[in-house]
């Protein structure tokens, strides 16, 4: 039963998106309006609440020893509640990164007008434990001369103008 | 426990734009599908679906509106979902309904129109990201592939241009492919010069949008021995979430795929893997990807997949051919319908009825695999003739 | 089938209009800890996880990727349904009839109350060919489903009102539900008219919460639990999703999905064979459709019974004693898990005020709501 060309053939028509968009071929367009509030709970809370300090908490758990950040309600692992707070560095390494020509959806940045690429990195945080990675963006650095275990800083935004999100951190940076 | 074949196939073409609605798509891989094992619909107990997320084809409940195409129209019809890796959990699904003593045929359908959401499907990929500590960034899957690649090559000191290859493996395998949305002869230096999408990621290293869906036909031991004289056995399945929390796993290794690839294996009575497994076709919807799972699968050690693929023992005439339908990065990639086109690919190969595909040496063990979400499932069968 | 499987493990977090104080991850925590506890295992001993999430509810594309870390699924086989938690549990009946594993945990989830804009939700699910341009709201799918159904079988406004008054009324004594109220059917007759014949009061309100159950094979089960609760049949359809061509007096989802339980548990008089139901009541008539559909009620029989009591919990075939979807809130993908946890308790003799008599074998069927044809059916025995 081999499947032959001509078996498939006819399975599908291809258009060009061209014939689309000048309507040669009819199309609906729907623009989906939907909203959310999500609920953080404890743990996600406070963590924002203290981004809104300036600062990083992690938490902790008294069984396997895993400063966890994010921070989380129960240990994922060893399946029970996690134990205290423990306030992490707003330092860290970077794990693994990209050099990012395009941005969200695809569309591509102006590099070539001398736009920086963007330059997304998983950065493990002093004070949690190893492995422990977030991501976030890195600036103020060539983006082709970052490095696996380059040591970088968090470059916060002004106190007054933090709201309590993972943006109250503008990006990393890397320090001598 | 009831032994279950796959007996029929059916596959779309995969283009980027396709007239035909998801509904039509599902409608054409399912009818051949029956076609192809003489089969009506009215012999078919149940219908299982897989798609991914409803955000590309635009649809919420998207598994609601694709009942009737699918032929579950009045029938036990039940939708799953692993994300990137749903395409190969659904046979395993299907394999339930029969094995289970349920059901003893049921029809298994993969659809995906990807071009749906416009003007690209990346943004609909912003919303896999956590909502609270992720989002506000950003980000889109090209970044965390390019970052997981990224450390895969830091970890071996893999090089660009020996990744590449896979893609030129893939794309001119492709070439033999009726359903091909991507096939042809690159060099490496094609895949290094194109676009910069993400460093490490370049264009060609990643596989296409693609509209397309592909449907099985599963039957229990006593009705595949009467549909078909080559029925091809689901021996071993297997699947495994890994956590949600990305950024906390070192991503060198899919640790994900190996405890599928495991529990498949074990089903399956597959001791060494790389010796009693003949054919492959691991998820490549990027270049390392291939190489990355081909790791997780077991075929190689750890840190040895670039050296195969260099030997040359992935392609089509080596001795673990790999991807020889073309993969996602020459047929095209229409998640769901991807990973049932894996498992069609190594059913026709195991039948011997590939085609210009045919790899040869008369294969009788084959292992398909998907992977997904964020870079942390893995789903595996192992299928023998 | 070889095998018998049992329910020996239920878990919820309870079910109220918001949850503020917690994330989805805390919450599916909760009610995975209970069920563990009940069942007396740990995530350990689990041999494979379902969960049940569809991705515009819970907010995310490819909602799956949430689902093992609070389950305790981490690198464990899991996956995840798109459907009805009742579909879930079909789908982790099947795995262990398979040989996949003993014991298998099914979790649901609602965080209702953070979907800002369901009714725009909802028409995205609808054709967006046929459907979507029209801009109908979802409410008069359902008005146009009511009004059709009441003209086949003679049901009134005033039979369906009674639906309203006798679930939110059962709801008050059960102290999982978060909609409970004392009100006369006057009160849902005069409520604000949102599509008629459709009331404001005939539309459940919804809620959030959590749902986990852990599942077992025979063996297992009766080691690990003194009142392991049987799946004797489980049935699950959907007919068309096309609105034009559906059959809009009669639940034919329900009708053949409970004739495919039915047949597995070999019932044959399912009013005289079964002792209560939970069954969907999204909108009041549709807990009267559905009854009919299942054959627990004649065609136009349902409205009569339960204005004459026959449904209450004191009643002659009880239905939803727990207070239903209209008492406890609209679940959407989690509502048959609420049905399930529901006669699980009853079945125990867990039910407290709202326990029934001597009940020995429950059903529980859910429907998928707004613009599906989709259903599903278990029935139980302890």
């Amino acid at each position: 039963m081999e499947i032959m060309e001509k078996d498939v053939a006819k399975t599908a028509t291809k258009l060009k998106t061209q014939q689309i968009l000048e309507g040669k071929v009819l199309s609906v367009k729907w623009e989906p309006n939907l909203k959310y509030a999500w609920d953080n709970g404890p743990a996600l809370g406070r963590y924002l609440a203290e981004l809104k300090n300036g600062r990083i908490i992690a938490k902790k758990c008294n069984k396997c020893h895993r400063i966890m950040i994010p921070p989380r309600m129960f240990c994922e692992l060893c399946w029970r509640p996690t134990d205290e707070w423990v306030f992490v560095k707003d330092t860290g390494i970077v794990n693994t990164w990209v050099v990012s020509y395009v941005d969200w959806k695809a569309g591509r940045l102006d590099i070539k007008g001398g736009v920086r690429p963007i330059t997304p990195a998983v950065i493990e945080i002093d004070g949690a434990s190893k492995g422990m990675g977030i991501l976030h963006l890195l600036d103020e650095v060539d983006p082709w001369k970052i490095y696996r275990g380059m040591r970088v800083k968090a470059v916060w935004k002004p106190a007054e103008e933090r709201i309590g999100a993972i943006t109250d951190i503008k990006y990393f940076k890397p320090i001598e | 426990m009831r032994r279950v074949a796959i007996v029929g196939a059916g596959l779309t073409k995969f283009y980027r734009n396709v007239q035909e609605t998801p509904k039509e798509l599902a409608y054409e891989a399912a009818k051949m599908a029956l076609d192809s094992c003489e089969m009506k619909l009215s012999d078919i107990d149940c219908v299982v679906i897989g798609t991914a997320p409803d955000a590309f084809d635009g649809l919420h409940m998207k598994g609601e509106y694709l009942t009737d195409g699918s032929g579950g129209y009045r029938k036990p019809y039940m939708r799953h979902y692993v994300g990137g890796g749903t395409g190969v959990l659904s046979p395993i699904h299907g394999w339930f309904h029969v094995a289970s003593g349920m059901f003893d045929t049921c029809l298994v359908v993969a659809e995906e129109k990807m071009s749906s959401a416009y003007p690209h499907p990346a943004g609909a990929f912003l919303t896999i990201f956590d909502h609270t500590t992720e989002q506000p960034l950003y980000p889109t899957l090209i970044w965390i592939f390019a970052i997981e690649m990224n450390r895969f090559m830091t970890t071996y000191g893999y090089r660009k241009e020996d990744i590449a290859l896979v893609a030129v493996k893939n794309k001119k395998n492709a070439m033999d492919h009726p359903s091909a949305q991507l096939p042809g002869e690159i060099t490496v230096e094609d895949v290094l010069n194109s676009e910069i999408m993400a460093w490490p990621v370049n264009r060609l290293d990643i596989s296409p949008t693609s509209d397309g869906a592909a449907a099985i036909v599963l039957a229990a031991e006593h009705v595949a021995r009467r549909v078909t004289e080559k029925p091809i056995w689901i021996d071993g399945v297997g699947w495994a979430l890994d956590t949600a929390y990305w950024c906390t796993r070192d991503l060198y290794y899919p640790d994900y795929v190996e405890v599928a690839a495991r529990m498949a294996y074990k089903m399956a009575g597959i001791k060494e893997p790389s010796k009693e497994i003949h054919i492959a076709e691991p998820y490549d919807p990027f270049t390392y990807k291939e190489l990355h799972h081909i790791e997780g699968l077991l075929l190689c050690k750890r840190g040895e997949s670039v050296q195969m693929l260099l030997d040359g023992v992935t392609q089509r005439t080596g001795n673990l051919p790999c991807c020889p339908s073309g993969g996602a990065l020459g047929v095209g990639n229409p998640i769901a319908a991807t990973g049932l086109m894996k498992i069609i690919e190594i059913f026709l190969q195991l039948r011997e009825e590939a085609g210009k595909r045919q790899v040869p040496g008369k294969p009788t063990c084959g292992v398909a695999q998907a992977w997904g979400d964020l870079m942390q499932v893995g789903t595996v069968v192992v299928m023998r003739s | 089938m070889t095998k018998r499987v049992a329910i020996i493990g239920i878990g919820t977090t309870g079910f109220r209009a918001t949850t503020p104080d917690l994330s989805y991850r805390e919450l599916t925590y909760e009610a995975a800890t209970k069920a563990y506890l009940d069942a007396g295992i740990e995530p350990k001993d689990v041999d494979a996880f379902v969960s049940t999430a569809e991705d515009f509810f819970e907010g995310y594309s490819i909602a799956d990727e949430y689902s093992p870390d609070q389950l305790g699924a981490v690198l464990k086989p899991i996956y995840t349904i798109p459907g009805d938690f009742i579909h879930s549990l079909a789908s982790a009946y099947m795995m262990i009839l398979s040989g996949i594993g003993d014991i298998m945990v099914v979790q649901g989830m609602s965080k209702a109350s953070n979907m800002l804009t369901l009714s725009e939700l909802v028409t995205f699910a609808m054709d967006p060919i046929y459907n979507r341009p029209l801009k109908e709201s979802p409410h008069a799918v359902a008005g146009m489903e009511m009004a059709r159904f009441m003209y086949e079988t003679g049901t009134t406004r005033e039979q369906c009102a009674k639906v309203v008054v006798k679930n939110k009324k059962n709801a008050l004594t059960n102290p999982l539900a978060g909609h409970g109220v004392l009100i006369d059917p006057d009160y849902v007759l005069n409520s604000e008219i949102v599509s008629f014949p459709l009331t404001q009061m005939d539309i459940s309100p919804h809620s959030d919460g959590a749902v986990v159950v852990v599942l077992a094979e025979e063996k297992t089960a009766k080691s690990l639990s003194d009142k392991p609760i049987w799946i004797r049949g489980i049935g699950w359809c959907s007919d068309t999703p096309g609105l034009e061509t559906r059959n809009w007096a009669e639940a034919v989802y329900a009708q053949i999905a409970a004739e495919m339980a039915y047949k597995m548990a070999g019932i044959r008089y399912p009013r005289k064979e079964i002792n209560f139901a939970e069954v969907n009541d999204e909108f009041s008539y549709k807990e009267l459709q559905h009854l009919e559909a299942m054959r627990i009620c004649k065609k136009g029989e349902a409205g009569p019974l339960t204005e004459m009591g026959g449904t209450e919990i004191d009643g002659e075939f009880p239905v939803n004693p727990s207070g239903g979807c209209l008492g406890v809130g609209n679940l959407y993908e989690l509502n048959g898990g609420h049905k399930v946890l529901e006669v699980v308790r009853q079945l125990r003799g867990e039910a407290g005020k709202n326990q029934l008599k001597d009940v020995t074998t429950g059903i529980a069927q859910s429907w998928r709501g707004i613009p599906t044809t989709t259903g599903t059916v278990v029935i139980l025995s302890n």
